[in-house]
């Protein structure tokens, strides 16, 4: 369980986000809404410890944690990004395989076959020793969530999944989802796209903008 | 053809001090030139600045003065180099500032999202840069870098002036002592068979680079 208390976030004297409250129960999916500019992508990177907060706190499992310094535990957060992220000069097994082998100190074979299991999982066989680029834009983003979840991750984040998307991949997106949590996974989901959220959510936070 | 191989070990010869300064100054400058140009891309402005003022200084005057000022200027303040290594120094200065003003463009062309990605996989500052920046980075700054290689080879000829018998040296002193073109001319054919060499390894080195876009 993932809980965020009175996060508050600022750039340049602008208050970005004001005191956000949010709990995110075991196997659940969150979803983060509003209009653009609101701070959904902030929240999302404050919880994935890409920014620093300026005052809040966050408790995994009732223990408090920064997402920012948590580096050396467990991997708390896998993150899918709006625009992927993949490696380009690495394969879609490498992309998958080089955190496991390097962070988590996984033997060549373990990693690799973890890879395929999840790679299978979500229909990318004989993919794997493509570049990202010979990629289509859905398979992109699946190989995004198999490398984010083959760090073990206890919640996994999406920023935008939709938004790069053709509009009919949408229910695909729909699907994966829905399958990570018929498996288990905690999920939090940033996106404007409402029905797309209203269809996947158990919970919804409402991001408004500030003025 | 007769004279051809009187004169033709002599050349060789030059060729070996030419292939040694070139070889060494691209061994020591393109590692030193990754280095700084990572300097020049971080926040700490003291170090920022004084490598603007290397580079500078490295790209603002002629290569052919910084090797007098090394191997004649220095000596004055008490700095003496053999004339080989006031070479290899002069060379290696001048090219990393050169090999840093590259890398820095290719570092920059990396979107901060590859670092982000990296660190949310909590990847470590050196893993992401050695596995996901520098693979990058090569790959977009290597016509360029061929570019200065090929200058490299050339620039070489430049030890002259210092006294290093290199390969157009030793051409000259034939074309002196026997007045005929004769050595100039094996000489240029020396030089474009060394940058044709260069040329060969560069297109290998991209070919490699393109199976990923």
């Amino acid at each position: 369980m993932l809980e965020l208390k009175n996060i508050t976030k600022r750039f340049a004297g602008k208050l970005i986000l004001d005191g956000v409250n949010l709990t995110v129960n075991d196997g659940q999916i969150l979803t983060i809404v509003g209009p653009s500019g609101a701070g959904k992508t902030t929240l999302l990177r404050c919880i994935s410890g890409l920014e620093e907060t300026d005052s809040g706190d966050f408790f995994l499992d009732g223990q408090p944690f920064n997402p920012v310094t948590n580096r050396n535990n467990d991997t708390v957060m896998g993150v899918v990004f709006q625009d992927f992220q993949l490696f380009p000069n690495l394969t879609v097994l490498q992309n998958v395989t080089l955190a496991p082998t390097m962070v988590l100190k996984q033997s060549k074979a373990e990693a690799e076959a973890t890879a395929q299991r999840l790679l299978k999982q979500l229909n990318l066989d004989g993919k794997a020793d493509l570049y990202p680029y010979e990629l289509s834009g859905g398979q992109k983003q699946r190989v995004a969530i198999v490398r984010a979840l083959a760090m073990r991750p206890k919640l996994l984040c999406y920023d935008e999944p939709t938004s790069a998307l053709d509009p009919d991949l949408r229910k695909e997106v729909e699907e994966i989802i829905l399958k990570l949590k018929a498996e288990g996974m905690t999920q939090i989901v940033v996106t404007h796209d409402m029905p797309f959220a209203e269809s996947i959510a158990d919970q919804m936070l409402r991001v408004e903008a500030k003025s | 053809m007769n004279y051809v191989s009187q004169i033709l070990p002599s050349l060789i010869s030059g060729t070996g001090t030419t292939l040694s300064i070139f070889f060494w100054t691209l061994i020591i400058s393109v590692p030193l030139g990754i280095l700084v140009g990572l300097g020049m891309i971080t926040n700490f402005k003291p170090l920022t600045w004084l490598i603007d003022v290397y580079v500078w200084l490295m790209r603002g005057t002629p290569l052919l003065l910084q090797l007098i000022f090394v191997f004649y200027g220095l000596p004055i303040i008490g700095i003496v180099f053999q004339r080989y290594d006031a070479a290899l120094f002069a060379f290696i200065l001048n090219y990393t500032a050169y090999f840093a003003e590259i890398f820095r463009g290719g570092l920059q062309a990396i979107p901060v999202g590859q670092y982000e990605s990296a660190r949310v996989l909590r990847l470590t500052n050196w893993q992401t840069l050695r596995k996901i920046v520098i693979p990058q980075v090569v790959k977009i700054v290597l016509p360029s870098i061929g570019n200065e290689v090929i200058n490299l080879i050339k620039d070489s000829s430049l030890v002259y002036v210092i006294g290093l018998g290199d390969l157009l040296r030793a051409g000259n002193v034939a074309m002196a002592r026997d007045v005929t073109l004769v050595p100039m001319v094996l000489v240029a054919v020396i030089y474009l068979l060394l940058t044709a060499v260069c040329t060969v390894v560069l297109k290998r080195l991209e070919k490699h680079y393109s199976a990923w876009r």
